[in-house]
C-alpha cells in the first residue's frame, strides 16, 4: 500500500475546476505567504465574478489586485483592504461587493468552516455596523453576536514545505490564514517552495495535516514581494 | 506639549513585568523604543508571532516575517509563530495583557471610533475590534484633536465605531486621561500644558482634580 498521492505538476493543474462564479479563499497576511502561482493562474484563466475570501487585497499590480485590476473578482471577504486604489474605486463606485470583518471573526469562520462548527459567538464587532441583524446572545453579563462559518469552493494556500501527501509546514508568518483556510476548501490547493517525497518531513512539526488537502505542487518563482521594507542602521 | 515620541514614551511607563502587549499602528509601534530596563514584556502581532523583535539589518530582512502594519520584523529568542485564528484566540482569551492603539474619535463612556470615514476612508477594520472587544486594558494613544482643531475626546463618537464601553486610558499629547463612571478624569497634564488649555481641546465630561500633576517623561 503506498501514501496517498496528492501531487499535481503545476499551478494549471491545480485550479482545474476552477470556474465563473466560484467562491475561492487565498491565504496571506498583506503580501506574506499569497498563493503567488495559483493567483497568476487564475488571471489567466480569466474567471468572472469569483468571490474572494482573503485578509487582504494585494496592492494594485500584485497579489490579488491582479484579479481586481482585470474586474474579475465580483465580491471580496477581508478584513483590511488599504494600499489597493484600484480596489478603493471599484468599492466606493459600487462595481465591487465588500464584506468587511473584524480580522479575527474572518479567521474563525475559516477555521469554523474547516471543522464542522457552523456558527459561533464573538464579541467582536458587538455594537458596531458589523453587528447588523446578527444574533445577540450575553454569555457571563457580556453581549456577544452570532458569525457564521466559511467554506469554498477552492482554497488556495501557500506553505513553505509540502510533501506528497499534503502535508504543510508554514514559515514565519507566512503561515497567517493559511492553515485556517487549508481545512476550509472543498478543493484546497498547495503551492510549496519545497516539495519532498511522505516520509521526509518529521510528522511532529507538520503544521497542516495532508488530509486537509487535495492537490500539492511546486510552486516557482517566487517574488516575494515586500510591502513595507523597514531596517535599522546595522 | 508631547509629540508623537513623547506620548510612546508616557505609555512605556504604563507596561508591566511579565505583560503580553499587542501595540497597533502609528505611535503605539513607538512604544516598543521605550520600555524601561528592569522590566520583562513580549510583543504580539496579530498576524501571527509573539516575541517580535527590533527591524532588521538590510542583511536580516525576510519577507516571510512581517508585523501587522506589513513592516519587515526581526523574532526575538524564544519567540513562536502561529496562525491567526490561535492569535486571536490569545486576544479573545484575554492572554495578551495589553492593547495599545490609535483612534479618531473615543466618547466618555469608552466607545472608540477608529476605522472608517464613510465616503472618504473605508479601509477595513483590521484586528482592531477583536483587540477592542476583549482586551481587559485598552490604552488609547493619539492626538487630543484632529488636524481641523476639534476634540477627539467627545461625549459621542460621531464616525461608525469601532468597539462600545472599552476604552479605560487615554493618552494625547496634552493630557493623560482615565475613563470612569462615562467621564473623562484628567489625571496628567503634559509638560508646559495647562489645565484650561485642555478644559477647552476636550469636548467631552472632563473631571478635573484640585490637583494635576505633570508627567515625568
Amino acid at each position: 500500500m503506498a501514501v496517498i498521492n496528492k501531487v499535481v505538476k503545476d499551478a494549471r493543474e491545480g485550479c482545474e475546476g476552477v470556474q465563473d462564479g466560484m467562491t475561492l479563499m487565498l491565504g496571506g497576511f498583506g503580501l506574506c505567504g499569497i498563493p503567488e502561482n495559483c493567483i497568476s493562474e487564475l488571471v489567466r484563466l480569466n474567471v468572472q465574478d469569483v468571490t474572494c475570501i482573503s485578509n487582504n487585497a494585494g496592492v494594485d499590480d500584485f497579489g490579488l489586485g491582479l484579479l481586481l485590476k482585470k474586474k474579475q473578482v465580483k465580491k471580496m471577504i477581508s478584513s483590511y483592504v488599504g494600499e489597493n486604489d484600484e480596489f478603493e474605486r471599484q468599492m466606493l463606485s459600487g462595481e465591487l461587493e465588500v464584506d468587511l470583518i473584524p480580522q479575527g471573526s474572518l479567521a474563525e469562520r475559516c477555521r469554523a468552516g474547516g471543522v464542522g462548527i457552523p456558527a459561533f459567538f464573538t464579541p467582536a464587532g458587538y455594537g458596531t455596523e458589523v453587528q447588523g441583524n446578527k444574533e445577540v446572545r450575553e454569555f457571563d453579563g457580556k453581549p456577544h453576536i452570532l458569525e457564521s462559518a466559511l467554506t469554498a469552493d477552492f482554497a488556495l494556500v501557500k506553505a513553505w514545505k509540502g510533501d506528497t501527501a499534503g502535508n504543510l509546514i508554514y514559515k514565519a508568518t507566512a503561515r497567517n490564514f493559511n492553515p485556517l483556510m487549508a481545512m476550509a476548501g472543498k478543493i484546497t490547493v498547495a503551492e510549496v517552495e519545497e516539495l519532498v517525497p511522505a516520509g521526509e518531513l518529521d510528522p511532529n512539526e507538520i503544521h497542516t495535516p495532508g488530509i486537509f488537502v487535495q492537490r500539492i505542487f511546486q510552486g516557482v518563482n517566487y517574488e516575494k514581494r515586500i510591502e513595507q521594507r523597514t531596517v535599522r542602521e546595522s | 506639549m508631547l509629540d508623537k515620541h513623547g506620548i510612546a514614551k508616557r505609555i512605556a511607563q504604563e507596561l508591566q513585568d511579565r505583560w503580553y502587549v499587542n501595540l497597533g499602528i502609528g505611535i503605539p509601534t513607538m512604544v516598543a523604543n521605550y520600555i524601561p530596563d528592569h522590566i520583562d514584556v513580549e510583543f504580539q502581532s496579530e498576524n501571527g508571532i509573539l516575541g517580535m523583535g527590533r527591524f532588521p539589518t538590510e542583511d536580516e530582512v525576510d519577507p516571510d516575517l512581517i508585523n501587522a502594519g506589513k513592516q519587515t520584523i526581526t523574532a526575538r529568542p524564544g519567540a513562536v509563530y502561529f496562525d491567526s485564528a490561535a492569535s486571536f484566540g490569545m486576544i479573545r482569551g484575554r492572554h495578551v495583557q495589553l492593547t495599545v492603539l490609535g483612534a479618531m474619535e473615543v466618547a466618555q463612556n469608552g466607545n472608540i471610533a477608529n476605522w472608517k470615514i464613510p465616503g472618504k476612508m473605508v479601509k477595513g477594520m483590521g484586528g482592531a475590534m477583536d483587540l477592542v472587544a476583549s482586551a481587559q486594558n485598552i490604552i488609547v494613544a493619539m492626538m487630543h484633536t484632529n488636524k481641523a482643531g476639534k476634540s477627539k475626546l467627545l461625549r459621542e463618537c460621531t464616525l461608525p465605531l469601532t468597539g462600545v464601553n472599552c476604552v479605560t486610558k487615554i493618552v494625547t499629547n496634552m493630557a493623560t486621561l482615565e475613563i470612569k463612571d462615562e467621564k473623562f478624569h484628567l489625571l496628567e497634564r503634559a509638560p508646559g500644558v495647562t489645565v484650561e488649555e485642555i478644559k477647552a481641546a476636550t469636548e467631552g465630561d472632563l473631571v478635573v482634580p484640585a490637583e494635576v500633576p505633570e508627567m515625568k517623561i
